[in-house]
Protein backbone atom coordinates (compact mmCIF):
# COMPACT_ATOMS: atom_id res chain seq x y z
CA UNK A 1 0.00 0.00 0.00
CA UNK A 2 1.20 3.52 -0.74
CA UNK A 3 1.81 5.81 2.19
CA UNK A 4 0.63 9.40 2.15
CA UNK A 5 1.99 11.77 4.78
CA UNK A 6 1.12 15.38 5.53
CA UNK A 7 3.75 17.58 7.17
CA UNK A 8 1.56 19.34 9.70
CA UNK A 9 4.15 22.07 10.29
CA UNK A 10 4.25 23.13 6.65
CA UNK A 11 0.59 22.49 5.64
CA UNK A 12 -1.64 25.58 5.53
CA UNK A 13 -4.96 23.75 5.26
CA UNK A 14 -5.71 25.20 1.83
CA UNK A 15 -7.78 22.19 0.77
CA UNK A 16 -6.11 21.70 -2.62
CA UNK A 17 -5.13 18.08 -1.93
CA UNK A 18 -8.63 17.29 -0.69
CA UNK A 19 -10.17 18.80 -3.84
CA UNK A 20 -7.74 17.52 -6.47
CA UNK A 21 -6.75 14.00 -5.43
CA UNK A 22 -8.41 11.92 -8.17
CA UNK A 23 -8.77 8.93 -5.84
CA UNK A 24 -10.37 10.93 -3.00
CA UNK A 25 -7.75 9.80 -0.49
CA UNK A 26 -8.15 12.86 1.75
CA UNK A 27 -10.85 13.99 4.11
CA UNK A 28 -10.74 17.35 5.88
CA UNK A 29 -11.20 18.12 9.54
CA UNK A 30 -13.44 21.03 10.51
CA UNK A 31 -10.53 23.49 10.45
CA UNK A 32 -9.41 22.25 7.02
CA UNK A 33 -6.60 19.97 8.19
CA UNK A 34 -6.24 17.29 5.52
CA UNK A 35 -6.30 13.68 6.65
CA UNK A 36 -5.15 10.93 4.24
CA UNK A 37 -7.97 8.73 5.49
CA UNK A 38 -8.20 6.37 2.51
CA UNK A 39 -4.56 5.65 1.73
CA UNK A 40 -5.50 2.23 0.37
CA UNK A 41 -7.08 4.05 -2.60
CA UNK A 42 -3.91 6.00 -3.44
CA UNK A 43 -2.66 5.24 -6.96
CA UNK A 44 0.64 7.03 -6.44
CA UNK A 45 -0.12 9.49 -9.24
CA UNK A 46 1.75 12.29 -7.45
CA UNK A 47 -0.82 14.97 -8.29
CA UNK A 48 -1.18 16.04 -4.66
CA UNK A 49 2.60 16.44 -4.31
CA UNK A 50 2.70 18.58 -7.43
CA UNK A 51 -0.33 20.67 -6.46
CA UNK A 52 0.45 21.27 -2.79
CA UNK A 53 1.80 24.84 -2.69
CA UNK A 54 3.60 24.22 0.59
CA UNK A 55 5.77 21.13 -0.07
CA UNK A 56 3.78 19.49 2.74
CA UNK A 57 2.92 16.18 1.08
CA UNK A 58 4.92 13.06 0.62
CA UNK A 59 3.75 9.93 -1.17
CA UNK A 60 5.71 6.75 -0.74
CA UNK A 61 4.82 4.46 -3.62
CA UNK A 62 4.71 0.76 -2.81
CA UNK A 63 6.00 -0.84 -6.00
CA UNK A 64 4.58 -4.27 -5.16
CA UNK A 65 0.94 -3.38 -4.67
CA UNK A 66 0.08 -3.89 -8.35
CA UNK A 67 -1.53 -0.49 -8.72
CA UNK A 68 1.27 1.08 -10.60
CA UNK B 1 7.25 11.24 -4.76
CA UNK B 2 10.74 9.96 -5.13
CA UNK B 3 11.04 11.00 -8.80
CA UNK B 4 10.61 14.68 -7.92
CA UNK B 5 13.95 15.94 -6.69
CA UNK B 6 13.78 19.53 -5.60
CA UNK B 7 15.40 18.80 -2.25
CA UNK B 8 18.87 19.94 -3.19
CA UNK B 9 17.61 23.38 -4.08
CA UNK B 10 15.01 23.93 -1.34
CA UNK B 11 16.07 25.50 1.95
CA UNK B 12 13.87 23.30 4.10
CA UNK B 13 15.03 24.94 7.34
CA UNK B 14 13.18 28.08 6.24
CA UNK B 15 9.80 26.36 5.88
CA UNK B 16 6.86 26.81 6.40
CA UNK B 17 6.69 29.23 3.48
CA UNK B 18 5.84 32.83 4.29
CA UNK B 19 2.94 32.87 1.79
CA UNK B 20 -0.78 32.55 2.57
CA UNK B 21 -2.55 29.20 2.37
CA UNK B 22 -3.44 28.46 -1.25
CA UNK B 23 -1.08 31.11 -2.66
CA UNK B 24 0.26 29.82 -5.97
CA UNK B 25 3.78 31.12 -5.36
CA UNK B 26 4.81 27.81 -3.77
CA UNK B 27 3.78 25.95 -6.91
CA UNK B 28 5.82 28.24 -9.16
CA UNK B 29 8.76 27.82 -6.79
CA UNK B 30 8.30 24.04 -7.11
CA UNK B 31 8.39 24.26 -10.91
CA UNK B 32 11.61 26.26 -10.82
CA UNK B 33 13.29 23.89 -8.37
CA UNK B 34 12.24 20.83 -10.37
CA UNK B 35 13.62 22.46 -13.52
CA UNK B 36 16.92 23.16 -11.73
CA UNK B 37 17.06 19.51 -10.67
CA UNK B 38 16.18 18.14 -14.12
CA UNK B 39 18.78 20.34 -15.77
CA UNK B 40 21.31 19.56 -13.02
CA UNK B 41 22.06 23.24 -12.50
CA UNK B 42 25.12 23.77 -10.34
CA UNK B 43 24.11 25.71 -7.25
CA UNK B 44 27.38 27.65 -7.26
CA UNK B 45 26.86 28.73 -10.87
CA UNK B 46 23.26 29.82 -10.46
CA UNK B 47 22.00 33.18 -9.21
CA UNK B 48 18.36 33.87 -8.46
CA UNK B 49 17.58 37.58 -8.38
CA UNK B 50 14.34 38.99 -7.01
CA UNK B 51 12.64 42.29 -6.51
CA UNK B 52 10.21 43.02 -3.69
CA UNK B 53 6.77 41.57 -3.09
CA UNK B 54 5.29 38.28 -1.96
CA UNK B 55 6.86 36.48 -4.92
CA UNK B 56 9.98 38.53 -4.33
CA UNK B 57 10.53 36.47 -1.18
CA UNK B 58 11.03 33.28 -3.20
CA UNK B 59 14.81 33.65 -2.93
CA UNK B 60 14.53 33.01 0.82
CA UNK B 61 13.86 29.34 0.02
CA UNK B 62 16.31 28.68 -2.81
CA UNK B 63 19.62 27.04 -2.10
CA UNK B 64 21.62 28.71 -4.89
CA UNK B 65 23.28 32.11 -4.90
CA UNK B 66 20.54 34.68 -4.47
CA UNK B 67 20.27 38.44 -4.66
CA UNK B 68 17.31 40.20 -3.07
CA UNK B 69 17.08 43.50 -4.92
CA UNK B 70 14.81 46.50 -4.72
CA UNK B 71 11.23 46.77 -5.97
CA UNK B 72 11.01 46.64 -9.76
CA UNK B 73 14.75 46.38 -10.32
CA UNK B 74 15.39 42.63 -10.42
CA UNK B 75 16.24 42.77 -14.12
CA UNK B 76 18.63 45.68 -13.69
CA UNK B 77 20.58 43.74 -11.04
CA UNK B 78 20.33 40.53 -13.05
CA UNK B 79 21.72 42.32 -16.13
CA UNK B 80 24.71 43.55 -14.13
CA UNK B 81 25.37 40.09 -12.68
CA UNK B 82 25.18 38.44 -16.11
CA UNK B 83 27.48 41.00 -17.74
CA UNK B 84 30.03 40.73 -14.96
CA UNK B 85 30.07 36.92 -15.18
CA UNK B 86 28.41 35.52 -18.32
CA UNK B 87 29.06 31.93 -17.18
CA UNK B 88 26.40 32.19 -14.48
CA UNK B 89 22.82 31.01 -14.91
CA UNK B 90 20.84 34.09 -13.97
CA UNK B 91 17.15 33.87 -13.14
CA UNK B 92 15.03 36.91 -12.28
CA UNK B 93 11.82 36.44 -10.30
CA UNK B 94 9.28 39.24 -10.41
CA UNK B 95 5.67 39.92 -9.54
CA UNK B 96 3.32 41.79 -11.88
CA UNK B 97 3.65 44.92 -9.76
CA UNK B 98 7.38 44.43 -9.51
CA UNK B 99 8.26 43.38 -13.06
CA UNK B 100 5.51 44.90 -15.16
CA UNK B 101 4.37 48.02 -13.34
CA UNK B 102 7.13 49.82 -11.41
CA UNK B 103 9.72 47.73 -13.31
CA UNK B 104 8.04 47.62 -16.72
CA UNK B 105 10.73 49.69 -18.36
CA UNK B 106 13.46 47.27 -17.27
CA UNK B 107 11.43 44.44 -18.75
CA UNK B 108 11.20 45.90 -22.24
CA UNK B 109 14.84 46.93 -22.30
CA UNK B 110 16.15 43.59 -21.01
CA UNK B 111 14.10 41.94 -23.76
CA UNK B 112 15.37 44.40 -26.38
CA UNK B 113 19.00 43.93 -25.32
CA UNK B 114 18.55 40.17 -25.28
CA UNK B 115 20.49 39.68 -22.07
CA UNK B 116 20.74 35.94 -21.35
CA UNK B 117 18.46 35.90 -18.32
CA UNK B 118 15.42 33.76 -17.55
CA UNK B 119 12.62 35.93 -16.18
CA UNK B 120 9.75 34.22 -14.36
CA UNK B 121 7.01 36.76 -13.78
CA UNK B 122 4.26 35.68 -11.42
CA UNK B 123 1.08 37.47 -12.47
CA UNK B 124 -1.52 37.43 -9.70
CA UNK B 125 -3.20 40.59 -11.04
CA UNK B 126 -2.48 42.74 -8.01
CA UNK B 127 0.06 43.96 -5.47
CA UNK B 128 -0.27 41.09 -3.03
CA UNK B 129 2.23 42.19 -0.41
CA UNK B 130 0.92 45.70 0.13
CA UNK B 131 -2.78 44.86 0.33
CA UNK B 132 -4.10 43.99 -3.11
CA UNK B 133 -3.91 47.29 -5.00
CA UNK B 134 -4.34 47.13 -8.79
CA UNK B 135 -1.28 46.69 -10.97
CA UNK B 136 -0.53 47.06 -14.67
CA UNK B 137 -2.01 43.61 -15.34
CA UNK B 138 -5.25 43.89 -13.35
CA UNK B 139 -8.04 42.93 -15.76
CA UNK B 140 -10.66 45.52 -16.69
CA UNK B 141 -13.82 45.35 -14.55
CA UNK B 142 -12.18 43.30 -11.80
CA UNK B 143 -12.10 44.38 -8.17
CA UNK B 144 -9.05 45.27 -6.12
CA UNK B 145 -8.57 47.29 -2.95
CA UNK B 146 -8.02 50.38 -5.15
CA UNK B 147 -10.71 49.58 -7.72
CA UNK B 148 -13.68 48.89 -5.51
CA UNK B 149 -16.19 49.72 -8.23
CA UNK B 150 -14.44 47.76 -10.97
CA UNK B 151 -11.16 48.52 -12.70
CA UNK B 152 -11.48 50.95 -15.61
CA UNK B 153 -8.11 50.23 -17.25
CA UNK B 154 -7.12 47.36 -19.49
CA UNK B 155 -4.32 45.11 -18.26
CA UNK B 156 -1.09 44.56 -20.17
CA UNK B 157 -0.68 41.43 -22.25
CA UNK B 158 2.85 40.85 -20.98
CA UNK B 159 3.72 38.14 -23.48
CA UNK B 160 2.85 40.42 -26.38
CA UNK B 161 4.88 43.18 -24.73
CA UNK B 162 7.96 40.96 -24.28
CA UNK B 163 7.62 39.61 -27.82
CA UNK B 164 7.28 43.10 -29.31
CA UNK B 165 10.36 44.20 -27.37
CA UNK B 166 12.37 41.43 -29.04
CA UNK B 167 12.60 38.58 -26.50
CA UNK B 168 13.63 35.37 -28.29
CA UNK B 169 11.64 33.15 -25.91
CA UNK B 170 8.20 34.09 -24.63
CA UNK B 171 5.72 31.76 -22.95
CA UNK B 172 2.74 31.78 -20.62
CA UNK B 173 1.73 29.06 -18.20
CA UNK B 174 -0.54 28.83 -15.19
CA UNK B 175 -0.39 27.31 -11.75
CA UNK B 176 -3.42 25.23 -12.71
CA UNK B 177 -1.44 23.76 -15.63
CA UNK B 178 1.48 22.84 -13.41
CA UNK B 179 2.98 20.09 -15.61
CA UNK B 180 2.97 22.42 -18.61
CA UNK B 181 4.56 25.08 -16.41
CA UNK B 182 7.37 22.70 -15.46
CA UNK B 183 8.16 22.25 -19.15
CA UNK B 184 7.96 25.96 -19.97
CA UNK B 185 10.34 26.89 -17.16
CA UNK B 186 12.76 24.21 -18.28
CA UNK B 187 12.63 25.38 -21.89
CA UNK B 188 13.19 28.96 -20.77
CA UNK B 189 16.19 28.00 -18.65
CA UNK B 190 17.74 26.16 -21.60
CA UNK B 191 17.29 29.09 -23.95
CA UNK B 192 20.27 31.31 -24.68
CA UNK B 193 19.03 34.90 -24.59
CA UNK B 194 16.26 36.70 -22.74
CA UNK B 195 13.54 34.20 -21.94
CA UNK B 196 10.29 35.32 -20.44
CA UNK B 197 7.71 33.13 -18.73
CA UNK B 198 4.53 34.67 -17.35
CA UNK B 199 2.71 32.53 -14.81
CA UNK B 200 -0.97 33.13 -14.04
CA UNK B 201 -1.05 32.56 -10.28
CA UNK B 202 -3.73 32.58 -7.58
CA UNK B 203 -3.68 35.22 -4.84
CA UNK B 204 -6.76 34.04 -2.94
CA UNK B 205 -6.17 36.49 -0.09
CA UNK B 206 -6.63 39.71 -2.06
CA UNK B 207 -7.54 39.27 -5.72
CA UNK B 208 -9.55 36.14 -5.01
CA UNK B 209 -11.41 37.51 -2.02
CA UNK B 210 -12.57 40.63 -3.85
CA UNK B 211 -13.58 38.73 -6.99
CA UNK B 212 -15.67 35.95 -5.47
CA UNK B 213 -12.79 33.44 -5.49
CA UNK B 214 -11.60 33.37 -1.93
CA UNK B 215 -10.50 29.75 -1.70
CA UNK B 216 -7.52 28.21 -3.43
CA UNK B 217 -9.74 25.73 -5.28
CA UNK B 218 -12.08 28.46 -6.56
CA UNK B 219 -9.11 30.42 -7.87
CA UNK B 220 -7.54 27.37 -9.53
CA UNK B 221 -10.85 26.43 -11.16
CA UNK B 222 -11.28 30.00 -12.38
CA UNK B 223 -7.83 29.86 -13.98
CA UNK B 224 -8.67 26.48 -15.51
CA UNK B 225 -11.97 27.69 -16.95
CA UNK B 226 -10.39 30.77 -18.49
CA UNK B 227 -7.28 29.13 -19.93
CA UNK B 228 -7.02 28.39 -23.63
CA UNK B 229 -4.07 26.99 -25.52
CA UNK B 230 -2.32 29.00 -28.20
CA UNK B 231 -3.80 26.69 -30.86
CA UNK B 232 -7.35 27.12 -29.54
CA UNK B 233 -6.82 30.88 -29.36
CA UNK B 234 -5.85 31.06 -33.03
CA UNK B 235 -9.35 29.92 -33.95
CA UNK B 236 -11.12 32.37 -31.61
CA UNK B 237 -12.37 35.88 -32.35
CA UNK B 238 -11.01 38.93 -30.49
CA UNK B 239 -14.23 39.07 -28.48
CA UNK B 240 -14.01 35.41 -27.47
CA UNK B 241 -10.39 35.75 -26.41
CA UNK B 242 -10.95 38.75 -24.15
CA UNK B 243 -10.25 37.90 -20.52
CA UNK B 244 -8.77 34.49 -21.39
CA UNK B 245 -5.32 33.27 -20.43
CA UNK B 246 -3.66 32.04 -23.58
CA UNK B 247 -1.00 29.47 -22.71
CA UNK B 248 1.96 28.07 -24.60
CA UNK B 249 5.16 29.21 -26.28
CA UNK B 250 4.64 32.35 -28.37
CA UNK B 251 8.20 33.04 -29.45
CA UNK B 252 11.16 30.68 -29.72
CA UNK B 253 13.81 32.00 -32.10
CA UNK B 254 17.60 32.07 -32.15
CA UNK B 255 19.25 35.42 -31.69
CA UNK B 256 22.74 36.37 -30.59
CA UNK B 257 22.60 37.33 -26.92
CA UNK B 258 24.05 40.50 -25.42
CA UNK B 259 27.11 38.91 -23.76
CA UNK B 260 28.20 37.29 -27.04
CA UNK B 261 27.86 40.60 -28.88
CA UNK B 262 29.71 42.37 -26.09
CA UNK B 263 32.59 39.91 -26.26
CA UNK B 264 32.85 40.47 -30.02
CA UNK B 265 32.79 44.20 -29.47
CA UNK B 266 35.66 43.89 -26.98
CA UNK B 267 37.67 41.95 -29.56
CA UNK B 268 37.01 44.52 -32.26
CA UNK B 269 37.98 47.30 -29.88
CA UNK B 270 41.20 45.50 -28.85
CA UNK B 271 42.12 44.95 -32.50
CA UNK B 272 41.42 48.58 -33.28
CA UNK B 273 43.74 49.70 -30.49
CA UNK B 274 46.51 47.35 -31.64
CA UNK B 275 46.13 48.40 -35.24
CA UNK B 276 46.26 52.15 -34.64
CA UNK B 277 43.65 54.81 -34.14
CA UNK B 278 42.48 55.17 -37.75
CA UNK B 279 41.15 51.59 -37.82
C1 LIG C 1 10.31 51.66 -4.59
C2 LIG C 1 9.24 50.98 -3.85
N1 LIG C 1 7.96 51.35 -4.05
C3 LIG C 1 6.95 50.70 -3.40
C4 LIG C 1 7.24 49.67 -2.53
C5 LIG C 1 6.11 48.99 -1.81
N2 LIG C 1 5.82 47.69 -2.36
C6 LIG C 1 6.33 46.56 -1.82
S1 LIG C 1 5.81 45.16 -2.59
C7 LIG C 1 4.87 46.09 -3.67
C8 LIG C 1 4.03 45.44 -4.72
C9 LIG C 1 4.21 44.00 -4.89
O1 LIG C 1 3.35 43.52 -5.88
P1 LIG C 1 3.80 42.45 -6.93
O2 LIG C 1 5.07 42.82 -7.55
O3 LIG C 1 2.67 42.22 -7.87
O4 LIG C 1 4.11 41.16 -6.07
P2 LIG C 1 3.17 40.26 -5.14
O5 LIG C 1 3.29 40.81 -3.76
O6 LIG C 1 1.78 40.30 -5.69
O7 LIG C 1 3.79 38.91 -5.26
C10 LIG C 1 4.98 47.46 -3.41
C11 LIG C 1 4.27 48.49 -4.16
C12 LIG C 1 8.58 49.32 -2.35
N3 LIG C 1 8.93 48.30 -1.54
N4 LIG C 1 9.56 49.99 -3.01
S1 LIG D 1 -2.44 20.97 -0.48
FE1 LIG D 1 -0.73 21.00 0.96
S2 LIG D 1 -0.97 22.87 2.18
FE2 LIG D 1 -2.92 22.50 1.11
S3 LIG D 1 -4.12 21.33 2.59
FE3 LIG D 1 -3.09 19.81 1.30
S4 LIG D 1 -1.18 19.36 2.39
FE4 LIG D 1 -2.00 21.21 3.28
S1 LIG E 1 -0.61 10.35 -5.08
FE1 LIG E 1 -2.46 10.69 -6.30
S2 LIG E 1 -3.93 9.20 -5.51
FE2 LIG E 1 -2.27 9.31 -4.01
S3 LIG E 1 -2.98 10.82 -2.52
FE3 LIG E 1 -1.77 11.93 -4.02
S4 LIG E 1 -3.24 12.66 -5.54
FE4 LIG E 1 -4.25 11.06 -4.35
S1 LIG F 1 -1.17 38.18 -0.35
FE1 LIG F 1 -1.60 37.02 -2.20
S2 LIG F 1 0.37 36.89 -3.27
FE2 LIG F 1 0.79 37.47 -1.14
S3 LIG F 1 1.19 35.52 -0.08
FE3 LIG F 1 -0.98 36.01 0.20
S4 LIG F 1 -2.01 34.94 -1.48
FE4 LIG F 1 0.17 35.05 -2.01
Amino acid sequence: MNSVTVNGLWCKKCGICVEYCPAKVFTAEKDGTPVPAYQEKCTGCGICVLRCPDFALDVGVDVDDGKR
Amino acid sequence: MSSIKYDDYLLKDKLPLFWCGGCGNGNVLGSILRAFANLKFKRQKTVVVTGIGCWGKADDYINTNTFHGTHGRALAFATGIKLANPDLNVIALMGDGDGATIGGNHLIHAARRNVDITAVLVNNFNYGMTGGQYSGTTPEHSFTSTSRYGHIEEGFDLCKLAAAAGAPFVARGTVYGITQLDKLVEQALCKKGFSFVEVITPCPTHFGRLNGLKTASLMLNWIKENSVTKNQAEKMSDGEIRGKFVTGVFVDVDKEDYSTRYKKLQQRAAEAVEGGCDK
